[in-house]
């Protein structure tokens, strides 16, 4: 059946029909819709766990007991599932397992550019690489059959351009397979030094029948153009940019299993053209390769190593062309993202940039409290970092920036590493003071379910950890809960617990506004006659407050009467429905 | 071999540009296109601008639409068809709802909201189509009809009879709204 798919959607589909399982994962843009069209299949166990390191190994378990089974997450999710990947590859599988990962060129919603490829090499597991959802779709069904020929996870590398970009998929139906039956194998499976040693060269002998298989699979695509001067090895959505830009008049050599590499064929191509050129996103993987081998290519001598392409940087670069283009003359203001009217982490950051408090932040919706008018961040550099981070703060500083420093962590966040830091803030003493933004739901990738939440991923009801408990147990004494509607108490709890001189956490607890169950309120109205355009509605950063003929405005399209903007009016301009 | 044909759909996250260049794709794919449709999801969409790209024809590699290429942009707001008007590839259309929605740097003072923009793009000889398209999905019956409503405009300028896209409005909207975004359709049509 043809059907237009989003390239996630095909890998889950891909998945399924593999005869897949188990799969469980992390939420992370953009590859968090793979583990949410995998959910919908009934024949699929699948879960949300609380972080890329536990659904790997949850994987991993699942392959030891015979079945097919998959992870999904972001690359930089990889990093924190980097522990098991590596000694992955010398237990191999049993059942076939894939994991799924998601690079996000340009930054769309990531922290870093980083390239996954560079895993695939270190780990010395072979890597898929798809250049549209088709592929998305036949690489993950493969992937499995390679995985179980050569006893290896396999790595099937997406990118934001794949995963979110839908295509036409021609599709097929599953294929029941039965659990290949457990069988004890410590030499296999148990990675102590005398069996680790016995593995590693058979790691290396797998990467040289696989480098046989690239000389020679339906992965790597050649399309040779008799008379074409120029040969042009890519992969991925680089691939359709130059397709784009040179249809079929140039030589092209497709990578598709972007580990290992071939290395005659691509003599033998290199050696067809008298111009080799790499168009390659993010680092020089495939360059380096071809420089490995003896080639002389041109590749980020031309291409940037930073960002996403396009078609334009294609014909730009190597034909020298533009199009012409027309604009407008004003200049016009950036509209970067913002947290939403009535986002329950605004009443938090108030409080914070009011009291000019220190605060080292997290990932998740709640970075977007860096920007201004907030500014209430000072850090953010990976899952988890803040809490441990603001420890070594305190350490390093400590009664200097003991009471005038947090950090902030939602709810996902802290149970996928927050809980760690927590733990040794508590075991090393230090007198820090932890919000947790609770707002019930793993919010910036789309509102998945979490352990905090008391839902699985398909909505069924589950055991629900409870933060406040854990945190007791987690050596915590003084743990507080807030409103942060509530902007008196907000100042008052922080106030108090930086003044403690013991370690506290405050879990800030309301629902995501955009949360199906919470329902927006009336929208509030200003009173113009009253207001005076102190403007000091507009220190809040919401969306839905503006000036507008020297008056302070609040856009009812976009108000769901949170309240918090009224605290803040000195005038009491500002007004619900009814009054 | 046709043309492709190259539409941007953008405006502010959550104004329901998904739901429009979903109907989209499904009326192209019906019609036996090669179809990409390419979004952003994640950060970008709490309330800050957001693209979709929409190619169509016989063959289409690229997922992503570049600078003037676009035959198309469907903006939801004013500045954002301002933001993007470079995409146009010359001689192409602009189909704008005439919305004003400030975006931070506007609200907080740091920057001002350039209010005659989309006259300049017709000074540089930009075809602007532009429409109140808030009140017509008002009249419609809900505000977030607005998707519908371009998406009414823009058929006017495709070969497809009215009927291809009122069947895929039932194939691909939620059966209790799809008398009411046919009708926010057809007033995007019509008006």
């Amino acid at each position: 059946m043809k059907q237009l798919l989003i390239g996630n959607a095909a890998v889950a589909r891909g998945l399924w029909e593999a005869g897949v399982r188990v799969v469980s994962s992390y939420p992370g843009t953009p590859s968090t819709e793979i583990t949410e069209f995998a959910s919908k299949y009934d024949e699929i166990y699948c879960e949300w766990a609380p972080n890329e390191k536990v659904a790997t190994e949850v994987a991993f378990g699942a392959a030891l007991a015979g079945a097919r089974s998959a992870c999904a997450m972001k690359h930089v999710g990889l990093n924190v599932a980097a522990d098991p990947l590596f000694t992955l590859s010398y237990t191999g599988v049993r059942g076939g397992m894939v994991i799924c990962v998601a690079d996000d060129p340009a930054m769309h919603s990531s922290q870093n550019e980083q390239d996954s490829r560079h895993y695939a090499i270190a780990a010395k597991v072979p890597m898929l690489e798809p250049s549209d959802a088709q592929e998305a779709y036949d690489f993950a069904k493969a992937a499995f059959d390679i995985s179980e020929k050569y006893d290896t996870p396999v790595i099937l590398r997406m990118c934001t351009r794949i995963a979110h970009c839908q295509s036409i998929v021609e599709t097929g139906e599953r294929e029941e397979r039965d659990l290949i039956p457990y069988e004890k194998q410590p030499a296999k499976y148990i990675m102590m030094p005398g069996y680790a040693k016995k593995k590693h060269p058979m790691v290396e002998e797998r990467t040289a029948a696989l480098t046989s298989l690239a000389e020679n699979c339906p992965f790597n695509k050649i399309e040779l153009v008799s008379g074409s001067e120029i040969g042009i090895v890519t992969s991925g959505t680089s691939y359709q940019y130059v397709k784009e830009v040179f249809g079929d008049s140039v030589s092209v050599f497709k990578i598709g299993l972007a580990n290992p590499m071939p290395v005659e064929s691509l003599k033998k191509f290199a050696s067809s053209v008298k111009r080799l050129i790499v168009v390659e996103e993010l680092d020089p993987v495939i360059e380096t390769h071809l420089k490995n081998i003896g080639l002389k290519p041109e590749g980020k001598s031309l291409f940037p190593m930073i960002g996403e392409f396009s078609q334009k940087d294609v014909k730009k670069i190597l034909l020298g062309k533009e199009e012409a283009t027309v604009s407008a003359d004003s200049p016009i203001p950036g509209r970067p993202p913002v947290m939403c009217p009535g986002c329950p982490h605004r009443g938090i950051y108030y409080v914070l940039s009011k009291l000019k408090i220190t605060a080292l932040g997290d990932i998740g919706c709640y970075t977007l409290g860096a920007t201004p008018p907030l500014n209430a961040l000072d850090s953010t550099l990976c899952m988890g970092a803040s809490i441990s981070g603001l420890h070594g703060f305190n350490k390093a500083r400590g009664n200097d920036s003991e009471g005038k420093t947090v950090c902030v962590i939602g709810d996902s966040t802290f149970m996928h590493s927050g809980m760690t830091g927590l733990c040794n803030v508590s075991y090393n003493a230090s007198n820090s003071t932890v919000i947790i933004l609770d707002n019930s739901i793993t919010g910036m990738t789309g509102h998945q379910q979490n352990p905090t939440t008391g839902y699985t991923i398909k909505g069924d009801p589950t055991a629900k950890i409870d933060l406040e408990a854990l945190c007791r147990a987690l050596g915590i004494a003084r743990v507080r809960v807030v409103d942060p509607y509530d902007l008196k108490a907000c100042e008052a709890v922080i106030k108090e617990e930086l003044a403690s001189r013991e370690p506290s956490v405050i879990i800030s607890r309301r629902p995501c506004m955009l949360l199906k169950y919470v329902k927006p309120k009336a929208p509030l109205k200003v009173d113009a006659d009253k207001c005076r355009t102190c403007k000091s509605c507009m220190r809040l950063g919401c969306p839905a407050i503006s000036v507008n003929g020297g008056k302070a405005v609040i856009d009812a399209t976009q108000c769901v009467g949170c309240g918090v903007c009224r605290q803040l009016c000195p005038f009491d301009a500002i007004k619900g429905d009814e009054e | 071999m046709m043309k492709n044909t190259n539409i941007m759909i953008v405006g502010v996250g959550g104004q329901g540009s998904l739901l429009a260049s979903k109907l989209l794709g499904h009326v192209l794919i019906k019609q036996g296109c090669d179809v990409k449709v390419s979004e952003v999801h994640g950060m970008s969409q709490r309330g800050g601008s957001v693209v979709t790209y929409v190619r169509c024809g016989d063959k289409v590699y690229s997922p992503i639409i570049s600078e003037g290429e676009a035959d198309f942009i469907v903006s939801f707001e004013k500045l954002e068809a301002a933001r993007h008007a470079s995409m146009l590839k010359i001689g192409g259309a602009v189909i704008v709802n005439t919305q004003q929605i400030d975006p931070m740097p506007v609200i907080t003072g740091a920057a001002v909201y350039p209010e005659n923009v989309l006259e300049e793009l017709k000074s540089k000889g930009v075809k602007v189509d532009e429409l109140d398209a808030l009140s017509l999905a008002k009249e419609a019956g809900s505000i977030k009809a607005v998707n519908l409503v371009l998406m009414g405009r823009l058929s006017r300028y495709f070969p497809y009879g009215e009927d291809v896209w009122l069947s895929a409005i039932e194939e691909t909207v939620a059966p209790k709204f799809v008398e009411m975004n046919k009708k926010a359709f057809l007033l995007g049509k019509n008006a």
